[in-house]
């Protein structure tokens, strides 16, 4: 199985992702000795349908550290770029911790998480029973 | 020019054979300073795997041996690539340096337009239209199979959700908004049923948004011309934006940019000829 891809997102245009998760997470990844590539605002490159979303989505396994994997998920087919629902993980700088996103980056695992179909509450992550 | 057509430049900080590996804070810091100026910029180390490149302009950069750039061959209507050595580089200096690069590229400056747009969730899209009956702004359009698309981003009002609000089923997602689902988050049954998420904003003032401001307007030039009392039209003008603006969380500057009545009359008929004609050419 070849190694997941890494794409970072600093969602530039908008403060929506917390400053401080973007810092800890970009950091981290920096000096983890990874390639990978970061880009400034998936929604622009969407919006401009930028060709290495393509090329990304047709890498095989990807993780991606951004947002919503709804959101990402959408973002990528409106660049005519389908990411693989089987083989993309998304990790959501918006609500998780830096160390939990970090973790699941540098995880040899992908745990693909795209929906596929209508997302209901159900498909929300459960909390844990105590 | 459209935003699918203009050219960019992607940074590659290149750490693998034949150069040194950056030193933790310049590479942090190179990384920051790229991205804030809306470049995107790839890692790339020796067995690492990143995105190729296929459009625009290439800038590799890197600490290469004796400050000895590697030399790159041409190729024709390949991306235009550019090499060079941060030896000497005061990295304080990279994205002034890197700017400079992009403009002799030719290629666009990013910043100038805020990604703002409707990204639609075809899961939950039924294409029922309504998004593109409502747009005043032309975003909404179809493709060859009659499906629903965001055809003019740009044309989109920056912060204005109101078509997610419009449409029954939450599949219009601005993933920069504040709130789930609009911004991507999943959609529960009580989002289907809020009077908030759905626009009523209709039901705010007994109307559509747009007809509701007609009115206002229309309101507002009779009091001019009978008391002339612009004071008073203002106000009330101010206090019925206001009102929108907070029941449909619809930017003030949107609400107060609209064009005029005869305009949004217009546009809203065109609008919903699109629609009709969509749905008319969709197979039964």
């Amino acid at each position: 199985m070849s190694t997941p891809r890494i794409i970072y997102c600093h969602c530039q245009y908008a403060q929506v992702v917390p400053p401080d998760i973007k810092a800890a997470v970009l950091r981290k990844l920096a000096d983890s000795g990874l390639a990978f590539d970061a880009v400034a605002d998936l929604c622009e490159m969407s919006a401009r349908q930028d060709p290495s979303l393509q090329r990304l989505a047709e890498g095989g396994a990807v993780k991606i550290a951004a947002c919503y994997p709804r959101a990402v998920k959408w973002l990528f087919h409106t660049a005519k770029a389908d990411l693989p629902l089987d083989n993309a993980e998304v990790l959501n700088m918006r609500v998780q911790t830096a160390e939990e996103v970090v973790a699941a980056l540098l995880s040899a695992e992908v745990k693909p998480n795209l929906p596929k179909g209508k997302v209901t509450a159900g498909d929300a992550p459960q909390v844990a029973a105590a | 020019m459209p935003l699918t057509t203009q050219a960019t430049l992607r940074v590659v900080l290149y750490e693998g054979t034949g150069a040194e590996p950056l030193a933790s804070s310049d590479r942090f810091s190179a990384l920051t300073t790229l991205l804030e100026q809306g470049f995107a910029v790839t890692r790339a180390v020796s067995g690492g795997r990143v995105a190729p490149h296929q459009r625009g302009s290439l800038l590799v950069l890197g600490k290469f041996a004796e400050g000895r750039t590697p030399s790159v061959e041409s190729v024709p209507e390949e991306p235009a690539v550019r090499v060079h050595d941060l030896s000497t580089l005061d990295f304080a200096r990279l994205g002034e340096f890197v700017e400079s690069v992009r403009a002799e590229a030719g290629a666009v400056k990013h910043g100038d337009w805020k990604p703002w747009f409707p990204v639609i969730d075809y899961d939950r899209c039924t294409n029922c239209m309504q998004c593109l009956s409502f747009c005043l702004f032309g975003v909404y359009g179809v493709d060859e199979q009659q499906r629903i698309q965001a055809q003019n981003h740009d044309n989109c009002k920056t912060n204005c959700p109101a078509c997610s609000r419009v449409c029954p089923e939450a599949a219009i997602m601005f993933p920069k908004y504040k709130a789930g689902p609009i911004n991507g988050d999943v959609v529960r049954d009580s989002d289907l049923g809020k009077e908030k998420m759905k626009v009523d904003i209709s039901a705010l003032l007994g109307g559509d948004v747009y007809s509701a401001l007609r009115q206002r307007n229309e309101a507002a030039k009779a009091r001019f011309s009978k008391e002339r009392d612009d004071k008073k039209a203002l106000q009330e003008r101010q206090a019925c934006l206001v009102k929108l603006a907070q029941g449909g969380d619809i930017p003030l500057e949107v609400l107060m940019n609209l064009p005029s009545p005869e305009e949004i009359q217009r546009r809203a008929q065109e609008a919903k000829a699109k629609a009709a004609a969509a749905l008319a050419a969709q197979p039964s």
